[in-house]
């Protein structure tokens, strides 16, 4: 099994230039779930000037809405949701200082444009693991458009998330380098 | 007559939708442990060793399987000899769904209006519910939490007569290729030839929950199932579509007569977990 890489959050460029597509990390620190309706409302503010609700400068923003905790766990369960619905709004995200993204599947080309741009970066989480993935979560809040249920924007502490690098700071993308191995 | 209170369809659908969240059916966990001895990419064999530790974690501790517990579909077979009594059949349905959601802890993730408001329901109703009346006097209930990250990925198409075998198998495969990673791979690939178009797509999903590659009983539907999981797997996608030899544990076929004109061909994406439950009344 390959070695698993630790990294914390804040991420800034010194720390995303050495991780490189294919490589498995584990994240500790605090990561911010956003998805669809939370990224509509930050593309309104950005678009209009305003400020947005949180300080997300060298953040991961995490793709997903959880389960509602039960009773005596920290979150509920929790994975990624399918990334290339926020590909419209991402790219200004990352000029105003997102660092890394952590998602499933395909991204479009301006998005990858912008994480090359930006020395940013894009995790993968794995898809319908979310019972696992809880584990990594010490401890939930909702910190932003709590209207929005399970779409509101929530701050998790996560220790040792376990993600593996998809496209990393030079533009490198997993998706479309390793299935061709495996093609026949 | 036999008369059937229509709280007991609350009280089995909601157990039924608790059920198909917390555990994968034994059929789909043997098939996932086969899938990673069959597995040859190191990142695609770690993909599905966690996908096997989720999901035995979800059932030890009944907590969801995924965090998108899915918009409620419901296939009811009443039989014809049943007097439903004390309420309505949609509303107790519906009622069973917003229980085993509340007292689940499971996700709220239905929006009334598709397009303007998109405002959550709180409840994760109404649920989509097929009912086809039968022979007997039992209700029979299949339940689908369906998420929409493979639903999202799946098409349908009115083919030509003329297409054939071939059409089929191009229009299937080049579909869980668009998909690439998205749906959360290795899926499972319901197929739905013939009928109309709404009805092909019907049997498309609910092929879906068939055993896990029971082939179809037709020989020659059977191996055009085999045929296309052979091509897909070629693909290269894998787990989690970070490169593999496994991107569909199955396809399952379902076919209706049809038109002279036409030849529809639904394709049903579903995630690696399948999630389902039945039961009778």
């Amino acid at each position: 099994m390959k070695k698993i890489i630790k990294i914390t959050t804040p991420l800034d460029a010194e720390k995303i230039v050495k991780l490189r597509t294919g490589d498995f990390v584990n994240i500790t620190g605090n990561i911010y779930a956003a998805r669809d309706a939370a990224h509509k409302r930050f593309f309104e503010l950005i678009e209009k000037g305003k400020k947005l609700p949180i300080n997300l400068k060298g953040q991961i923003i995490f793709y997903a809405g959880p389960t509602p905790a039960k009773p005596g766990y920290p979150c509920g369960s929790i994975g990624p949701t399918t990334s290339y619905r926020m590909d419209p709004y991402t790219p200004n995200l990352l000029e105003g200082g997102v660092k890394g993204m952590i998602g499933k599947g395909l991204r479009s080309k301006e998005v990858i444009e912008s994480i090359k741009k930006n020395k940013a970066i894009y995790f993968a989480a794995i898809g319908g693991a979310a019972a696992l993935i809880a584990k990594s979560v010490k401890k939930s809040e909702v910190i932003a458009y709590e209207d929005l249920g399970a779409e509101a924007v929530f701050r998790f502490y996560v220790k040792d998330f376990p993600a593996i690098v998809v496209v990393d700071s030079a533009g490198n993308n997993l998706y479309e380098t390793e299935p061709p191995k495996y093609r026949k | 007559m036999r008369k059937v209170k229509l709280s007991q369809i609350t009280d089995k659908i909601k157990e039924l939708f608790l059920k198909a969240n917390f555990y994968i059916n034994p059929d789909l966990i043997q098939r996932l442990k086969k899938a990673l001895e069959e597995e040859n990419s190191p990142i695609g064999k770690h993909v599905l060793q966690m996908i096997i530790e989720n999901n035995e974690i979800a059932s030890r501790e009944e907590v969801p399987i995924c965090q998108d517990t899915g918009l409620a579909v419901v296939f009811v077979e009443v039989g014809q000899e049943v007097h439903l009594v004390d309420g309505d059949f949609t509303e107790a349905i519906n009622q069973g769904v917003k229980e085993a959601y509340q007292e689940g802890y499971l996700r709220k993730s239905v929006v009334d209006d598709p397009v303007f408001e998109r405002k959550n329901t709180k409840t994760n109703t109404p649920a989509i519910i097929y009912t086809d009346i039968v022979p007997g006097d039992k209700i029979k209930f299949l339940v689908m939490p369906k998420g929409f990250g493979s639903e999202n990925m799946s098409t349908i198409a009115m083919l030509k007569p003329a297409d054939g075998e071939k059409g089929i198998i191009d229009f299937v495969v080049e579909t869980v290729k668009k998909a690439g990673p998205n749906p959360c791979p290795p899926t499972i690939i319901g197929v739905g030839i013939g009928g109309t178009i709404d009805k092909a797509m019907v049997i498309a999903k609910k092929a879906i929950v068939r055993k896990i590659n029971q082939p179809n009983k037709n020989p020659k539907y059977a191996a055009l199932e085999k045929e296309i999981l052979t091509k897909i797997n070629n693909l290269g996608i894998g787990p989690a579509g970070l490169g593999g030899n496994i991107t569909s544990l199955a396809v399952h076929i379902d076919y209706l007569p049809t038109h002279i004109a036409g030849m529809p061909v639904a394709v049903n994406v579903c995630c690696h977990a399948a999630r389902h439950a039945e039961g009778i009344i």
